[in-house]
Formats: C-alpha cells, sequence, structure tokens
C-alpha cells in the first residue's frame, strides 16, 4: 500500500474521531443545559 | 484544587474555559497536521510514513494521560469525596477510549508498511490493548454504578487500580526489546530533528487542549442532567 494512502487513512481517522466526539459531546451539553434551565424557569 | 470542586464555581470557570480551550486546540490541530503533512521532511529511514507520527504519538500520549487522569480523580473521591471527582472521571473514559483506540489503529497502519505486520503481541501494543480493555471496564463499571444509585467508590477503586498499567506501557520498550521502537522524547531531550518535533509538540498540546474541552463539555452535560433528576425528584416528592 503506498504510503501517502496510510497517512491520510490515519489523518482521516484522528480528525473524523475527535471531531465525531467533540460534535456529540457539545450537542449532549446544549441538550441537558437547555433542559435545566427550561425546568429551571418552569418551576 | 478543593475550591474547584463546588459544582457552582467548577461551572464559572469551565464555561469560558471550554470554548477557549476547544478553539485553541482545533487551531493548533489545524496548523500541526498541515506542517505534519506539507512543511516537516520525510524520514531518512521510514519516508512518508513517518508522517502518521503527528497523529499517533499524541493519541498515544492523551490514552495514557487519561487514565492518569482518571486516576487522580479517582484518588480525590476516595480520600476527599470530592463532589466532581466522580463525574470528572467518568468524562475523561470516553475520550481516553477513543484516543486509545486511535493509537492502536493508527500504529498499526504505520506498522503495517514499517513491520510488515499489522498485529504483533509486543510489548507496547499489547499493554496499550489492556488500557483499551480497562476503559471499556471503567465506562460500564460507571454505569452500572449509576444506574443502581452507587455512591462510585468500586469504580473508582478500578480507577486507581488499572493505573498499574501506566508504568508497565511506559516502559515496555526496555523490559522488551520486541517491534515496538524505543523512547524518543525525554524529560532531558530528545533524539527527533527541530524541524520534525515542533509540529509533534504542537499536535500533541492542540490534541490535549480538544480533549480538555470535550471533557469539560461532557462534565457540564453530566452536571445538567442530575439537577434535571433532582429537580424532578423534588416536583415527584
Amino acid at each position: 500500500m503506498s504510503p501517502w494512502a496510510l497517512v491520510i487513512a490515519s489523518y482521516g481517522l484522528t480528525i473524523a474521531g475527535t471531531l465525531a466526539l467533540a460534535w456529540a459531546s457539545f450537542a449532549a451539553m446544549r441538550r441537558a443545559e437547555r433542559e435545566a434551565a427550561a425546568l429551571r424557569d418552569r418551576s | 484544587m478543593h475550591i474547584y470542586a463546588n459544582p457552582a464555581r467548577f461551572l464559572k470557570i469551565a464555561r469560558p474555559l471550554t470554548a477557549w480551550l476547544g478553539w485553541a486546540g482545533a487551531a493548533m490541530v489545524a496548523l500541526a497536521l498541515y506542517a505534519g503533512l506539507f512543511v516537516t521532511p520525510p524520514d531518512f529511514v521510514q519516508g512518508e510514513t513517518a508522517r502518521i507520527m503527528y497523529v499517533h504519538v499524541p493519541a498515544a500520549w492523551l490514552g495514557m494521560a487519561g487514565w492518569a487522569g482518571i486516576a487522580a480523580a479517582s484518588l480525590m473521591q476516595i480520600v476527599w469525596r470530592h463532589p466532581l471527582s466522580a463525574l470528572a472521571g467518568r468524562a475523561i473514559a470516553i475520550p481516553g477510549a477513543l484516543f486509545t483506540a486511535l493509537c492502536l489503529a493508527t500504529g498499526s497502519l504505520w506498522g503495517s508498511r514499517t513491520w510488515g505486520t499489522w498485529w504483533q503481541w509486543d510489548g507496547r501494543m499489547t499493554s496499550m490493548l489492556v488500557l483499551l480493555f480497562l476503559y471499556f471496564g471503567y465506562i460500564a463499571l460507571a454505569d452500572a454504578d449509576r444506574q443502581r444509585g452507587g455512591d462510585g467508590r468500586i469504580t473508582a477503586i478500578f480507577g486507581l487500580l488499572g493505573a498499574i498499567n501506566l508504568p508497565i506501557i511506559h516502559y515496555s520498550v526496555l523490559w522488551w526489546r520486541t517491534l515496538h521502537q524505543g523512547q524518543s522524547i525525554g524529560l532531558t531531550g530528545s533524539s527527533i530533528h527541530g524541524s520534525m518535533l515542533w509540529p509533534l509538540l504542537l499536535a500533541a498540546l492542540g490534541f490535549t487542549f480538544l480533549f480538555g474541552a470535550i471533557v469539560l463539555m461532557r462534565m457540564r452535560a453530566d452536571l445538567a442532567r442530575s439537577k434535571v433528576e433532582a429537580r424532578m425528584r423534588r416536583m415527584a416528592a
């Protein structure tokens, strides 16, 4: 296999994994903080 | 450290710090990976394949640093019963597992060309695989404990015991001289040329900042969920 294919696969895996986890964590944080704020405002 | 164990005080610092770490980390990683791909020279022996180093080494560092963070949080939980320490341990576990898996995957890609094999039961590779399984065990234990409404002490003890694997990973290249190369960066210096060292250190710092931002986001989500659960319980009572 070409060395560049291995390099691109490594960079792609790392960037995709990091971005996916960062996005999932951000979305979960936003959702949870909004729910907490909505419940606080309601009571 | 005791000062920041208060959730309100923690949130006051965590809110601005999350965005700052995230954006600064993303900028550093982008610059370091660009340099790793297009600016640095190919390695004299390994050629272009050595560019995998700029993602493999930060992933290995964060896999190990993540467990060191879990061990520190576990110690705080057992000794001082900090309210945020169990939360911190749980928040670190998934990013730590991800970077350990990325270290194994990128290492396998690198090894396929350099060593002619995707996997070998070499000391360093095997101890990193053990670290990944420890993360899986910690995640399962923390989830089970949370669902049962436990105080997280069993998970904390597991977090502390798992730290035994960290020196094994570090010294594996000295104890068992198999496939994996020895240490290239130490406290006293580095055998890596300066033109390749700066993007490597920048990538490690950038990914560390991103790791920090992810952990803070997960802690904030967990804190908000706990608040919702507590309020729901009060409303139901």
